[in-house]
């Protein structure tokens, strides 16, 4: 169960203490201490699922990029249409190295003041953070400044009843927010940044607030009769249900946006255009298509396939699982994985092997679980 | 029927020639949700410290090693349709499998009840 990835002594995040007092099994993720479970993974998982969880994300990199040309500078990093970002909007994209592979996956908020200099914020993965603040001192122009807000906490609360609990405890300040839009208010002194967003695949919302006050804007939230405190476990399992590729597993430096079935992270006028890294070579995949693709797949029985499971079309081998499980909403396991492309369409038999036994698995449309975002009243 | 307890957190009831094993209530409780167990086929042998099933949980997959050699005369069917027994009734219900045992001198060095609990808690 050790999600250790590297050495070092873990760190403590802010609410450190108020998980243990919580009842959380600690564990090492990240370089940090972090929630694994409460009361256990399927118990957490269906909360979520039916009312709403309070998940800690403070382990991620909450990054500002500003000046002038900030867009510009960050459209030569990544593949999206930062320029067309109005304030008050995110977008999902990806860092790029030089070849387009996948330095890691991100948000992008345009939270420009008006009247301000452009500002972007960014949320990135926990396990690449300093990577990433290295790679964008490295390639950022000297004229844009990047900020790392160490002292701000992270919390995502996700569930159909997030937004009901949300609007007791804050009130108006949450306004008629859409998925994928953004907006800070003042609870009390306290400065709150907030997004419609999460990766669990249901409706929530993001909360980026000040280290010193994490465990006042947790307690208060957990004091909802909605919202309880969500481990790490059930995170992982809600979003594999979401079908939603997790950084360092389904996606890497060896993946590309297009193997990664991610073209919706390249807008359409960087594809016209280009510019963003490894632009050539993603252009002739987006044209010509990859060699591999990644799949959801959907097993039968009880048995899970785990990342590393070699996938089968008859004898032949045409690739591996990246992330898998059982799906607690679904009643069997779900796998991801990269398959030869001709084995990537919807519908393909295909097998697992799992301890020298063949598991049957079928390409499905993803997500596992209906997404359930809110885009405005019907 | 004495119930000897090893390091590795399975438990062994011996009653004469024969032993059933399972996983103990502490093992379960560290693993979580379990949703799949494999059990060793009934006439296979397993050796003692060597893999003899796999306890899927939610989050990962765990080995379970035998705490003694023999051969595996019955597995607990009862897993199949409901691995979440393990959870529940881990050192009742939930067992895994029943084996001959091969060799008596193997429980030696195996700890009883009180020892094994002072073990969890020095965990």
């Amino acid at each position: 169960m050790s999600e250790s990835e590297d050495n070092a002594e873990p760190a403590k995040l802010p609410l450190d203490a108020w998980h243990r007092g919580q009842g959380a099994r600690m564990v090492p993720f990240a370089g940090y201490e972090m929630p694994i479970q409460y009361e256990g993974i399927v118990a957490e998982h269906e909360w979520t699922r039916a009312h709403a969880g309070l998940f800690d994300v403070s382990h991620m990199g909450q990054l500002l990029v500003s000046g002038e040309d900030a867009a510009q500078a960050l459209e030569a990093l990544l593949p999206g249409d930062i320029a067309a970002l109005k304030p008050g909007r995110l977008r999902y994209s990806l860092l790029l190295d030089e070849n387009g592979g996948i330095l890691d996956d991100l948000m992008v908020t345009n939270v420009t003041a008006e009247g301000g200099e452009p500002t972007y914020y960014l949320v990135v993965n926990g396990a690449t953070k300093w990577d990433d603040i290295a790679h964008l001192r490295e390639h950022l122009p000297d004229e844009i400044t990047l900020t790392h807000l160490e002292d701000q906490a992270l919390l995502a609360v996700q569930g159909p009843e997030a937004a009901t609990a949300l609007r007791r405890v804050f009130r108006d300040a949450i306004g008629d927010l859409r998925f994928m839009q953004g907006t800070s208010f003042e609870f009390g002194e306290i400065e709150i940044g907030i997004s419609r967003s999460g990766y669990t695949g249901e409706d929530g919302f993001e909360l980026s607030v000040p280290a010193e006050h994490a465990e006042t804007i947790a307690g208060r939230l957990c004091a909802e009769i909605e919202i309880k405190p969500i481990g790490l476990g059930a995170r992982d399992s809600l979003r594999l249900e979401a079908g939603l590729p997790l950084y360092g597993h389904d996606l890497s430096p060896d993946t590309d946006p297009v193997s990664a079935d991610l073209t919706f992270a390249i807008s359409k006028r960087r594809r016209g255009e280009g510019g963003f890294p490894g632009a050539e070579r993603i252009l002739g995949l987006l044209a010509d298509g990859a060699e591999t693709r990644r799949v959801r797949l959907v097993l039968e029985g009880r048995l899970p396939a785990r990342e590393g499971a070699t996938i089968f079309s008859g004898d032949a081998e045409v690739g591996r699982v990246t992330s898998g499980g059982f799906a607690p909403t679904l009643g069997h396991p779900i796998a991801m994985g990269y398959v030869a492309s001709a084995h990537a369409n919807e519908g393909t038999a295909l097998e697992i092997e799992v301890r020298g036994k063949r598991l049957p698995a079928t390409v499905t449309a993803m997500p596992f679980v209906p997404h359930n975002y809110y885009r405005g009243d019907k | 029927m004495t119930r000897y307890f090893t390091d590795e957190h399975e438990w062994i009831d011996v009653d004469g020639d024969t032993a059933t094993v399972g996983i103990t209530d502490y093992a379960q409780g560290q693993l979580g949700d379990i949703v799949f167990v494999e059990l060793p086929a009934a006439g296979t042998s397993v050796e003692k410290g060597k893999d003899a099933a796999v306890v899927e949980s939610v989050k990962a997959a765990s080995d379970v090693y035998a705490p003694i050699t023999g051969d595996v005369t019955e597995i607990n069917d009862a897993l199949d349709g409901d691995p979440a027994l393990v959870n529940s009734s881990p050192e009742g219900d939930g067992w895994f499998f029943r084996l001959t045992i091969a060799d008596k001198a193997q429980l030696e060095g195996l700890m009883d009840e009180a020892a094994y609990k002072s073990f969890v808690e020095g965990l």
